[in-house]
């Protein structure tokens, strides 16, 4: 690496590529320049004045986070000076700011705080009266404490740069200065509160954990969202089996410093009233609690009397359980059930995708490669309402690498702000608007395609077509809704095809209508999944209907019988997220009464005397996994230490026809969750809620 | 109109026609050489003007005193965007008043002056930055340019000469921070009024992100002479390195304050004493502050001093803006202290620690302090807290506050332990600074 700039830090040689600025010349190296403004992929302030270092030659001291490095430059960041320089910033910052310390939410984790311990003044020389201003109230989930606040401008980055939103500006002057929604007192935004994460003090708090907890009386567990499909790592703060906040303050995941509102606040439906913490049996017509022997004995003995009858079941997977749950249940209903009759709701058309790809595994694009590709087109999805992390690697690779951005949706997105060209096409017309595209497309070198539920059946196929035509090295993303709905399909909930996409071993069975629509059913087994909802019927009056539920859903009201699920927060395994990475789910807090799919799968089977299908763990389930499901053989480091591991499940051709007539997209909202959303008070309450629509020019709209 | 009798010692180039009637209608301005020199730098290469502008020595009037000529020569020649003229006329250093006379009396001096460098860059468009505060300007400059551009002087084709030039007048909205070029260039755009970090800097990335000129009202006002009469011939007038004479705002304490063009170089006792006609009430001089309030004071005893660029700084403070405020022996310096804090206290824009909370606590203390609650070792905070903005904050306004106060400290610290010797205030004294915390 001849080009590389030689310059010296402490008396340490080093060298750096053109360009890097000081501050990182410097902290790769593992010297600390201390810094608040100073946000890595945010533009530049300088105006914590923290990250001062004494430049050889330069008559005044340099701000490091301004500065790049340059051949020769002598660089002191350990000097009596820059020492006096930081005590005498911090001691200047702590003048205004309220030492409210014991009750603020950021006191432990504050990185004033810990600036202060490290090159802070023991005692402050201010005796003046501070200056005051009252807390407000910006949003459902956002509260503001002006005295608090340094004013380092992250939160107003992260909103106008990070998310594209731009709800947070600067109001009035000099020490008065305060940080302000831009539309009056309130904000209309995404209400992701990454302003909250990103606040290196407790000038911004959260509605749900302010002056709950300390943060030292919590445990921390990283786990997955279980609402979208993104994937995205949130970090669960637990006290006494309480979530009191959710965030990803240590930006680890897949998401880096991405976190939206129900990675963030919608944890709230594990305490919900409504929540089921015991087994309900039908009795004349009304649920009573029972006991979980009770329960499991009149499923069991049901199961047992059906299938030997050789009676019709009918089994419905979720799409938010984890793959072990998935694999168990599907290997459950095929192997002590009999039946093919297994299905989920379908967000996205998996098996034409990967039958038209053929097996290829170099054409699944990662999140990572959101953030790197030249260029991507978006085809039918409102991907910042949608699929925010998504939305939010492509917005952080225009304004990083100035990628071009290709939309064809129904109405207008946000992605339009920066997108070299927006096309409005209902969605039969789509593929005609990529097509007219082709030449600019073709002209980047690379592209990425996302796609939504528009797009499916033999319009995929003529997608991929159109993609390999192009010359040019082509990823896809097939857009699909739920925390595992990528998950469901490759673990075989689904009539035709067992797990990773192999012929079912008999005949198909009913797909999820068929099983509604089928008066002769004679067992429906719904795990998961709501496909009652919005007032859908269910043909087989007679049938047995056990449910396994965290809520009395429209579905879980039709039960014969109920067992109290444990949600996503509440157990361990892994999920597959929209673009195809495995990662772990951990067990956060344990809510009584409930127990996690795969435990109730063991139950059942024991209960009818079927050892073999007792799972000992999810570990040992996923092991199976590994062994029958092609990708699923991913690196365990990798997935035990938080990593994602792409999956590509196929290899060859899928045999099944399509049937993009089953495919349909919830189309939820930042706002709505399918019917997990209807719990979470936090989601119900923004304001936004109302009026937020897809392709509502992708920003709430008034 | 003028506001002060012009003094015999003057030498009026830039204020030549101040006097005459409708100093600042386009006809009086063309009947006495009004538009020659843009027609004579027409005929000029851009190379030639700015060579005849580096070589009148000529230096940014608006404090910083960067040569002019070497600023102009910054902007590249062949830019893909198109190049602006700006003019900083958001004079608010307190002490300074003489942009406000150079655009009442005389504003088609400015616009020539702002055509001249826009021939010189090849810019096709300028704005004048006023600050809020100058409503009656922004109408003054109004009328000038739709004189101009009536008489053909501005708009497309000027007077046959194949060149265009469109010419805005802009509002600031009160904020002394503005007047930093780059936080001027910011509200322009529509933005918020904080400084940019820097480099780019303007000549190569300046407004919309383009090529620009920035320079001070009285900058673009001494360059039609220049051209007219050559650039030695303005550097002549004044000292070596320091080019032509300067508009001096002489205020405070004298018999006679006005703002008096005056070559560079010129000694400032003489300033006082024979232009300004001495101080005043027959009092002794205490203390001067030489250009603008963000100047470190000088002591009667340093007053003794040519008044250009580089002797003012020989002796530790700066020539500034030209505003020379005088002060008599009456004068209370805290006062002073606490009087020119209150200013950089409420100007701060608050966008960086230093600067923001700095000035805020010096104001605090300095009020305290002057209320008789001081202790002894307040007189050595105020001067720290000062030196720990100095040269660390993000833009110059810090330093504008802290040296200064810094200069106060050094300069008159019996008069701030004498403040201690006081007692502490009467009942009525300590219920003011209740209010005033």
């Amino acid at each position: 690496m001849a080009d590389l700039v030689n310059l010296t830090i402490d008396g340490r040689p080093i060298q750096a590529a053109p360009g890097t600025l000081v501050i990182e010349a410097a902290r790769t190296h593992g010297i600390e320049v201390p810094a608040f403004c100073y946000v890595p992929g945010f533009s530049l302030q300088a105006a914590c004045r923290m990250c001062l270092v004494e430049v050889e030659k330069m008559p005044k001291l340099q701000t490091a986070c301004t500065l790049a490095v340059g051949e020769g430059m002598v660089v002191r960041t350990d000097s009596p000076v820059i020492k006096q320089a930081r005590k005498s910033m911090l001691e200047l910052l702590l003048t205004n700011h309220p030492l409210d310390c014991p009750v603020c939410d950021k006191g432990g984790e504050c990185e004033l705080q810990d600036m202060v311990f490290a090159y802070g003044a023991g005692e402050s020389r201010f005796t003046e009266v501070k200056h005051h201003v009252d807390e407000k109230q910006f949003s459902p989930v956002v509260f503001f404490d002006a005295p608090r606040c340094i004013l380092c401008y992250r939160c107003v980055r992260a909103c106008n740069e990070g998310m594209g939103v731009g709800a947070l500006g600067v109001v009035y002057r000099g020490v008065v200065s305060e940080i302000a929604p831009s539309h009056g007192d309130h904000l209309e935004c995404d209400e992701c509160g990454q302003c909250i994460d990103i606040c290196p003090v407790g000038a911004l708090t959260s509605e749900s954990y302010r002056y709950k907890a300390r943060p030292w009386e919590m445990n921390h567990t990283g786990t997955i969202c279980t609402h979208c499909s993104n994937g995205c790592k949130t970090t669960l703060g637990v006290r006494n089996d309480h979530i009191l906040r959710g965030n990803n303050r240590d930006q680890s995941g897949i998401n880096g410093d991405f976190l939206c509102i129900k990675g963030r606040y919608a944890f709230d439906f594990t305490h919900h009233p409504e929540r089921l913490q015991s087994p309900l049996l039908k009795v004349n017509g009304e649920f009573q609690p029972v006991s979980w022997s009770r329960a499991l004995l009149a499923v069991a003995k049901k199961f047992g009397e059906v299938k030997a009858a050789g009676g019709k079941f009918g089994v419905v997977g979720s799409n938010h359980t984890s793959n072990e749950e998935n694999y168990w249940l599907q290997k459950f209903a095929r192997e002590v059930l009999n039946t093919n009759s297994i299905d989920h709701h379908r967000t996205g058309d998996l098996p034409t995708f990967f039958d038209a790809l053929s097996g290829r595994t170099d054409a699944l694009a990662t999140v990572a490669d959101l953030y790197n590709t030249k260029a991507a087109l978006v085809i039918g999805a409102d991907l910042s309402q949608q699929q925010p992390l998504l939305a939010y690697q492509l917005r952080a690779n225009w304004r990083h690498h100035q990628a071009a951005i290709y939309t064809v949706t129904e109405g207008p997105v946000r992605e339009r702000k920066y997108a070299r060209q927006m096309r409005i096409a209902q969605p039969a017309q789509q593929m005609d608007a990529v097509e007219s595209l082709r030449t600019e497309l073709a002209s980047h070198g690379e592209l990425v395609i996302l796609f939504g539920d528009t797009i499916k059946g033999d319009a995929i196929r003529r997608l991929v077509a159109f993609g390999d035509s192009l010359g040019v090295p082509v990823k896809y993303v097939c857009l699909v809704d739920y925390s595992n709905s990528r998950g469901a399909a490759d673990m075989g909930l689904l009539p035709d095809l067992a797990a990773g996409y192999h012929a079912a071993a008999s005949t198909p069975g009913l797909t999820l209508p068929e099983m509604l629509g089928a008066t002769d059913l004679d067992v429906l087994w719904v795990v998961g999944a709501n496909p009652l909802a919005g007032g859908a019927s269910f043909a087989a009056s007679n049938a047995f209907v056990v449910v396994q539920e965290m809520f009395m859903t429209e579905t879980a009201k039709r039960a014969d019988v109920i067992f109290p699920a444990a949600s996503a927060y509440e157990k361990d395994g892994t999920v597959t997220n929209v673009t195809g990475e495995v990662q772990q789910l951990r067990r956060a807090l344990k809510t009584m009464g409930t127990k996690p799919d795969l435990e109730i799968f063991g139950s059942i089977a024991k209960e009818m005397g079927i050892r073999d299908f007792i799972p000992a763990n999810p570990e040992a389930v996923f092991d199976q996994i590994r062994a029958n499901v092609r990708g699923y053989n991913v690196p365990l480091p990798i997935l035990r230490t938080g990593g994602a591991a792409l999956t590509m499940p196929v290899n060859g051709r899928v045999p099944v026809a399509s049937r993009p007539d089953l495919v349909q997209s919830n189309r939820d909202t930042l706002f709505t969750s399918g019917s997990l959303g209807r719990y979470s008070d936090k989601l119900n309450n923004v304001m936004e809620r109302d009026r937020v629509r897809l392709y509502d020019s992708g920003v709430t709209a008034p | 109109m003028l506001f002060n009798e012009p003094s015999p010692l003057e030498v009026k180039v830039l204020s030549r026609r101040f006097e005459l009637p409708n100093s600042a209608s386009i006809d009086t301005f063309l009947a006495n050489d009004g538009y020659k020199a843009f027609m004579k730098a027409v005929a000029m290469t851009p190379d030639d003007i700015i060579n005849e502008v580096k070589a009148s020595n000529l230096r940014g009037r608006g404090g910083a005193g960067f040569p002019t000529g070497m600023k102009w020569s910054f902007v590249p020649r062949n830019a893909d965007k198109p190049k602006y003229i700006v003019v900083n006329a958001d004079e608010s250093e307190p002490g300074t008043c003489k942009d406000r006379v150079l655009m009442e009396n005389d504003p088609h001096q400015l616009l020539e002056g702002i055509l001249i460098a826009a021939l010189a860059v090849g810019a096709k468009a300028g704005y004048i930055y006023i600050r809020g505060e100058y409503r009656y300007l922004i109408e003054i400059m109004d009328k000038a340019i739709a004189e101009a551009y009536s008489k053909g002087w501005l708009g497309k084709n000027i007077n046959g000469t194949g060149i265009d030039f469109d010419c805005y007048t802009h509002s600031g909205a009160g904020a002394y921070e503005c007047g930093e070029e780059s936080a001027l260039l910011e509200s322009l755009e529509g933005k918020r009024g904080i400084p940019r970090i820097r480099p780019p800097f303007p000549a190569v990335s300046g407004a919309w992100q383009s090529p620009t000129v920035l320079n001070n009202v009285e900058t673009y006002c001494a360059v039609p002479s220049i051209i007219l009469n050559g650039g030695k011939w303005f550097a002549d007038l004044g000292t070596p390195k320091n080019g032509g004479t300067r508009m001096f705002c002489l205020s405070g304490h004298v018999n006679k304050p006005g703002v008096y063009e005056l070559p560079m170089g010129f000694n400032l006792l003489r300033m006082i004493n024979e232009v300004g006609g001495g101080v005043w009430h027959g009092r002794k001089l205490k203390a001067v502050v030489p250009g603008g309030s963000s100047c470190p004071v000088l002591r009667a005893d340093e007053c003794d001093v040519a008044m250009d660029y580089d002797s003012v700084a020989k002796i530790g403070s700066m020539l500034g803006s030209g505003g020379v405020m005088v002060m008599d022996e009456t004068t209370d310096i805290v006062r002073v202290a606490l009087r020119t804090m209150k200013f950089y206290q409420h100007e701060s824009c608050g966008w960086c620690i230093p600067c923001r909370e700095g000035t805020t606590w010096l104001k605090k203390l300095l009020q305290r302090f002057d209320d008789g609650h001081g202790q002894s070792s307040d007189v050595n905070l105020i001067g720290e807290v000062a030196k720990n903005m100095l040269g660390r904050t993000f833009c110059p306004l810090g330093d504008a506050a802290a040296m200064p106060t810094i200069a106060f400290v050094e300069k008159f610290r019996h008069e701030f332990e004498a403040k201690l010797a006081v007692a502490p205030g009467s009942f009525e004294d300590s219920s003011r600074l209740i209010q005033v915390v």
